[in-house]
């Protein structure tokens, strides 16, 4: 293989793996924005994987092409559902946040396989036949060497993610309503005083953190793994946890940090294929991403801070 | 309400209410509660058999529990559990290998040490990283569960075998099996590991409510800044916090290890017992006697389920999604205090 295959193969499986963990990163940002930790990350993948691919297999003759697209707006349907469970527990009840996003993990790994053993009466569906599949993106990949390397290869998703990537950031840091999300999160007393509705807010920011993860979901389910079982997802929703953490809780930077775990995570699938990668041990790509995630924590890749009131109920008329 | 009703109530009322929420899941999808309960409970009590593998199950249930509470009760929540289990699993089957010819008083301790260490190792960089950077333990602790499991599975198929997907076998000395228990429980896998638990337990008890230690970490989970006040070292007591708790998940992982499995073999995922320990640690109220009492539910409900689908026809996730809603509860106490609360103004009235 000449460098420049090496090099688009790389890009190319890089955004590919990377594109689920950019919809569920931004969904963490969210949620965590306004003060309420999203540990049901991957729960909230979970359950994505498991409507998405379900509504493929049952509605693929009705939709036709069109399937996994309409099988992601379901897949967001139900995980925003889910998040509403967490809100109302770490909002209403003041539950842990962090013991509720365990249960919301248990419960969609549960929930779903119990479905799963009673629409198909066994432990993993059948495999989808509509999904989403790398494409070359036209004029952009005629251009010479960069058309190869970035415009080639690339699954419509992505496109998507890098766009509601910066949509997220625009909403965010730019508009009212990211002013009032962010705020909440940060000292919600404040907020209150100045007229934000602090359990609205959290609320609309859990469900989409829920839509998001689904979303996120639905793409890694109809574009990596195909079906649904036990082992579909398998800690990408804690990864993309990373990723919003080593993203320093910002929308692009969560994106920037799920494209190199993107990276790592392709590095130790192709890696073997590659002279060179091939003599590095696929354990230390295998745990790159973690493990920088904890240095990015400790410091020493720059200091990464949470929003203050993260992970606190807001009690009206506590201080 | 007195407190200590109340702290009773909980639990008993959000195990009652996620059982029930089972049932209506059980009717709604066609099936008939009664009987799916039935085989539940057979399938955990039901014969000698049944039960010694309820009692296997509970057996690291405790540990993963005690672990999860005992950094609870310091203020610290260890999601890492799972990690510290795999490494100490794999730190103890090793030393069970490695050693032959060692007499059984020494390889049996010196295989659980191991596996004690490597989980008090991996509890530690967490602990440490919380004490010196207040750097927050739950994400660092996350991301030691995924560290761990690549290491461990590295470590299976090119350290200790030859490219195997499992170790070997770990010697006779160093195993937990037991005939005794083997033979009147109708050859159940039930092994020695659980007194171990419960001893555990004890000294889990012994160390948090009767020794200056567990004073103090106890008085850095109420209050870090009135017990650095009172002039002790809180740096200290979360690092030795976190220790302590991950040395007992690491025993967790010698019970699997010497005592269920006897070797250890690559795992594509989490085997799940480090994730169950917080479910037992918050059922249990992160008290010791809550601990293994809560302990001794979750193995009967992991270990009936594997009935259900025989016996009623009931998918055995059904006892996930349980579990699910009994952690839910649990972590919503607040609402069932609240409504417990309004029921007692009413009667008062």
């Amino acid at each position: 293989m000449d460098t420049l295959t090496i090099i688009a193969l790389i890009v190319s499986s890089s955004l590919f793996a990377a594109t689920p963990l950019i919809f569920t990163a931004l969904g963490g940002v969210f949620s965590e924005k306004s003060g309420v930790v999203n540990i049901g990350l991957e729960g909230l993948m979970i359950i994505g994987a498991f409507t998405a691919i379900v509504f493929n297999l049952t509605f693929d003759t009705t939709f036709g092409s069109a399937t996994p697209w309409v099988a992601l707006l379901a897949a967001m349907l139900a995980g925003g559902l889910l998040s509403l469970l967490h809100g109302v527990a770490s909002i209403a009840f003041r539950a842990d946040q962090v013991v509720s996003g365990v249960a919301i993990n248990f419960l969609a790994l549960g929930l779903s396989l119990f479905l799963v053993k009673l629409i198909y009466d066994k432990g993993q569906t059948d495999m989808i036949d509509s999904r989403f599949i790398k494409k070359d993106i036209p004029i952009l990949s005629d251009i010479p060497v960069i058309g190869d390397i970035f415009f080639s290869g690339i699954a419509t998703p992505t496109i998507w993610a890098f766009i509601i990537a910066f949509v997220s950031w625009f909403v965010l840091y730019k508009t009212p309503f990211g002013l009032r999300l962010r705020s909440v999160g940060e000292h919600p007393m404040a907020a209150d005083t100045m007229g934000v509705n602090v359990a609205k807010t959290r609320y609309i920011a859990v469900f989409i953190s829920g839509l998001l993860g689904g979303l996120g979901g639905a793409v890694y389910a109809q574009s990596i793994s195909l079906d649904f079982s036990h082992a579909t997802i398998t800690g990408q929703g804690f990864m993309a946890l990373a990723a919003m953490i080593f993203g320093k809780w910002h929308p692009l930077g969560a994106m920037g940090a799920a494209i190199f775990f993107g990276f790592a995570q392709s590095l130790s699938i192709v890696g073997s294929s590659i002279p060179f990668l091939d003599s590095i041990p696929a354990v230390y790509l295998l745990i790159a991403p973690y493990v920088l995630t904890i240095l990015a924590l400790a410091g020493f890749i720059g200091r990464a801070d949470a929003p203050k009131a993260s992970g606190t109920p807001y009690i009206k008329g506590n201080r | 309400m007195s407190k200590k009703w109340t702290v009773l109530a909980v639990p008993v009322i959000s195990v009652l209410l996620g059982l029930l929420a089972g049932a209506i899941i059980m009717i709604a999808s066609g099936n008939n509660p009664a009987a799916g309960y039935m085989a539940l409970w057979n399938g955990a009590f039901g014969d000698s058999f049944y039960t010694g593998e309820t009692l296997r199950q509970m057996t690291p249930y405790i540990f993963a529990g005690l672990a999860v509470a005992f950094a609870f009760r310091t203020g610290l929540f260890n999601i890492g559990v799972e990690g510290q289990l795999l490494v100490g699993w794999l730190a103890s089957v090793w030393v069970g290998v490695a050693f032959v010819d060692l007499p059984k008083v020494i390889h049996l301790p010196l295989a659980i040490s191991a596996g004690a260490l490597a989980g008090a190792l991996w509890g530690f960089i967490p602990g440490f990283l919380k004490a010196r950077l207040r750097v927050h333990e739950v994400i660092v602790t996350i991301m030691m569960n995924y560290t761990a499991l690549h290491v461990t599975n590295h470590f299976i198929r090119n350290v200790i075998s030859d490219g195997s997907d499992a170790t070997d076998v770990v010697n006779e000395t160093a195993s937990l099996r037991s005939p005794f228990l083997e033979n009147i429980t109708d050859f159940s896998s039930l092994h020695n590991g659980i007194y171990l638990a419960v001893i555990a337990a004890i000294i889990m008890w012994f160390m948090l409510e009767k020794t200056t230690l567990g004073y103090e970490l106890r008085a850095v989970g109420y209050n870090q800044h009135a017990s650095e006040y009172a002039g002790m070292n809180v740096n200290r007591n979360i690092i030795l916090s976190m220790v302590i708790s991950g040395a007992f998940a690491g025993i967790g992982g010698s019970m699997q290890g010497l005592g269920t499995f006897g070797n250890m073999f690559i795992n594509s995922g989490f085997s799940g017992i480090g994730f169950d320990g917080i479910a037992v640690a918050l059922l249990g109220g992160n008290t010791a006697i809550g601990v293994v009492l809560a302990a001794l539910l979750f193995g009967a409900l992991k270990v009936g389920s594997l009935n259900m689908p025989i016996e009623s026809g009931v998918p055995n996730e059904l006892v996930e999604i349980v579990i699910a809603l009994i952690i839910f509860f649990v972590a919503s106490s607040y609402m069932i205090t609240w409504l417990l609360s309004r029921f007692k103004k009413k009667e008062a009235k």
